[in-house]
């Protein structure tokens, strides 16, 4: 757990005193990341290395794990935070295995048990050790320097780490490539994270919650799903962007929407007894399963009334389905693609799980703005 | 900072020595009647050759041992202020030329091995500190904020950090240096340093040409073979990760 407590910093400079952070208050739990949006200059690096005192506050108390660091000696206090910076600033002179090994070696970690770190870690985020050990960052690409970059911070396994853009120089497709595996990655090993961004898609994606600065203050510490939803000022508004309500689809698996309990039937069920089925759910299709329960084809109320025989005589073939794990953003997508106001969702093995309609979509995008007590702008 | 200060001195081309050997070799073939000439002060070249390498070891490594460190201590944050004077002297004493350097020493010193090792010293000592400094300064502060982030002390980011990313350019220091060096110890003579100039000039003097050979085919050989030491040096010592020649 990181605690800020009234943090500020005032930098004396020969055009006047700058306030790079004024009375930061904010806690990250433990296992969370928490990251610092805001525009540049607003003093999101400036409260990160007070953290672990690169910069000296001018005034306030930094936590961490309910210690207060300025009790402890700064260079054993650094050595028990992973600090990953913007530029990776991996060590040209040093091989990977050399620039991962750098905090266990000043731990005292013996050799062997720090090379055997430094391979399991490169595995961890797909690079071959056997490649990589011996070889200077030049020779990696951007992304792969950046893997290393966020290894070399986790090598002693420090239960806190501060990240300043980590992922700041690597074009938006690798970006995005990385930001999952190290999510992934973050779901095993639950370190308590304060990570800068500027970029609010990222923050979106990365945190468990998000402060937005501006100007040294806080302006907003909250969710992703309530800064997006609930802005609490103009300027909060205005940073997330008009199309902070789209941002929010990234936020909801289908399976959070979809209506499990929607009619679905044997293709070889009587017409008849869709019709019923479809009418008790108050539902105008309904979907036609084959015996492994994959959705084969749907029915409409039209083409099931006056019919006979079985489903699958009638039915139509489906024109596509959603994985249930996937998020809102894919579902609104696909239906705009084929014009549809409703899809079938699937389990990872190809099941019926559901059927999540337009009206679904809206609702829970609406939900949080109608729940009493909060003032939607 | 004035950039004039922070440029860092180049080290010297190969390609200028090859002419210097082809010559030297042109010479001893077209001259080759010579060579029994030459042979004749065999006695006084290893002599004097002798005193020559003592003098251009010992003002060079001394050069090395004070220019360095003070380079170090100059590129220190705490030294900014003084840092930048500091150089603005030194720049001025390169343009000095190096025959004057080795005058003024006689001046203080008087004649002998003392004001010969000190002159060269001397001429030998900016181009290592301009360098050392330079290049400790250009290091890129993320590196060094990433090392200080990460628990290292001030000594440790200096000697695992910017030394190592420093050290192509401090290399190239030291090969100007010694090439001035190597090139300034002939003039030793002139204020009773001893050396392989006692050859040449009296040489000159007498128009005896064995006898100036004798004195500047062992010379330019020296030359020679110290920048390529020194090349040498610089290809296998330097951190394969930050080594522009490998
Ligand atoms: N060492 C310093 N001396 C003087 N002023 C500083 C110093 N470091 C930062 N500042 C000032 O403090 C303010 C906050 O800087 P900071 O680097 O924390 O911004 P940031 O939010 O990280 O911006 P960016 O997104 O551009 O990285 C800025 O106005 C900056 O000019
Ligand atoms: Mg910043």
């Amino acid at each position: 757990m990181i605690r800020l407590e009234e943090l500020t910093k005032v930098f004396e400079t020969p055009n006047g005193p700058v306030v790079a952070a004024d009375k930061v208050t904010m806690e990250v739990p433990a296992g969370e990341i928490c990251v610092l949006l805001g525009p540049s200059g607003c003093g999101k690096t400036t409260a990160l290395k007070m953290v672990n005192r690169l910069v000296p506050p001018t005034s306030g108390k930094i936590f961490i794990d309910d210690k207060d660091t300025s009790k402890l000696n700064d260079v054993q206090l650094r050595r028990s935070i992973g600090y990953v910076i913007q530029q990776i600033g991996l060590f040209p002179n040093m091989t990977i295995e050399e620039n991962i090994c750098v905090v266990p070696r000043l731990l005292g970690w013996d050799s062997a048990r720090a090379k055997k770190r430094a391979a399991e870690l490169l595995d961890l985020v797909g690079l071959d050790a056997k490649l990589f050990l011996r070889r200077y960052p030049k020779e990696l690409s951007g992304g792969q320097q950046q893997r290393v970059g966020v290894i070399r911070a986790l090598a002693a396994d420090p239960p806190v780490m501060l990240m300043d853009e980590p992922f700041g120089a690597i074009d938006p497709i690798n970006r995005e490539v990385i930001q999952d595996e190290f999510l992934k990655m973050q779901s095993e090993i639950k370190k308590t994270i304060m990570f800068v961004s500027h970029d609010i898609d990222e923050a979106v994606k990365m945190g468990d919650k998000i402060a937005i600065f501006r100007a040294g203050k806080i302006e907003q510490y909250d969710s992703p799903d309530k800064v997006l939803a609930h802005p609490a000022n103009a300027f909060v508004a205005d940073f997330v962007g008009a199309d902070r309500t789209l941002k929010r689809l990234r936020l909801v698996t289908v399976e959070a929407v979809s209506d499990r309990a929607w009619p679905a039937i044997s293709r070889h069920a009587k017409v008849r007894d869709a019709l019923v089925a479809m009418r008790e759910h108050n539902a105008h299709v309904a979907i036609v399963l084959d015996s492994d329960q994959r959705p084969t084809g749907y029915l409409t109320e039209e083409m099931a009334e006056g019919a006979g025989g079985v489903a699958q005589d009638v039915a139509r073939p489906v024109p596509t389905t959603v994985p249930a794990r996937a998020d809102l953003r894919a579902v609104v997508s696909e239906m705009f693609a084929n014009d549809v106001m409703w899809l079938t969702c699937v389990d990872d093995g190809g099941r019926f799980a559901g059927v999540v309609t337009q009206a679904a979509v809206t609702a829970v995008l609406g939900e949080t703005y109608r729940k009493p007590g909060l003032v939607a702008l | 900072m004035s950039s004039a200060s922070a440029t860092p001195v180049g080290a010297p081309r190969r390609s200028f020595l090859l002419p210097v050997l082809m010559l030297a070799l042109g010479l001893l073939i077209g001259l080759s009647g010579i060579v029994g000439q030459i042979a004749l002060y065999w006695d006084d070249i290893v002599y004097l050759a002798q005193e020559h390498v003592v003098l251009v070891a010992s003002s060079g490594g001394a050069a090395i041992l004070v220019g360095v460190p003070v380079g170090i201590l100059l590129s220190r944050p705490s030294m900014q202020r003084v840092a930048e004077s500091v150089m603005q002297i030194f720049n001025i004493g390169t343009t000095i030329p190096t025959l004057a350097v080795i005058a003024l020493s006689m001046t203080l010193l008087g004649i002998g091995f003392a004001p010969a090792f000190f002159g060269l010293f001397v001429a030998s000592l900016l181009p290592i500190v301009r360098n050392t400094y330079a290049g400790l300064l250009a290091v890129p502060g993320h590196y060094k904020e990433a090392a200080h982030g990460m628990g290292m002390t001030p000594i440790q980011i200096l000697t695992r950090v910017e030394m190592p990313n420093a050290l192509y350019v401090i290399f190239s220091g030291i090969r100007t240096a010694l090439a001035i060096n190597v090139g300034t110890t002939p003039l030793a003579f002139l204020i009773g340093g001893g050396g392989l100039g006692e050859l040449i000039f009296t040489g000159i003097d007498l128009m005896d040409t064995g006898m100036l050979l004798a004195g500047a085919i062992p010379t330019a050989a020296l030359a020679v073979l110290v920048d390529w030491m020194m090349g040498q040096a610089q290809l296998r010592l330097i951190p394969k990760g930050v080594n522009p020649l490998r």
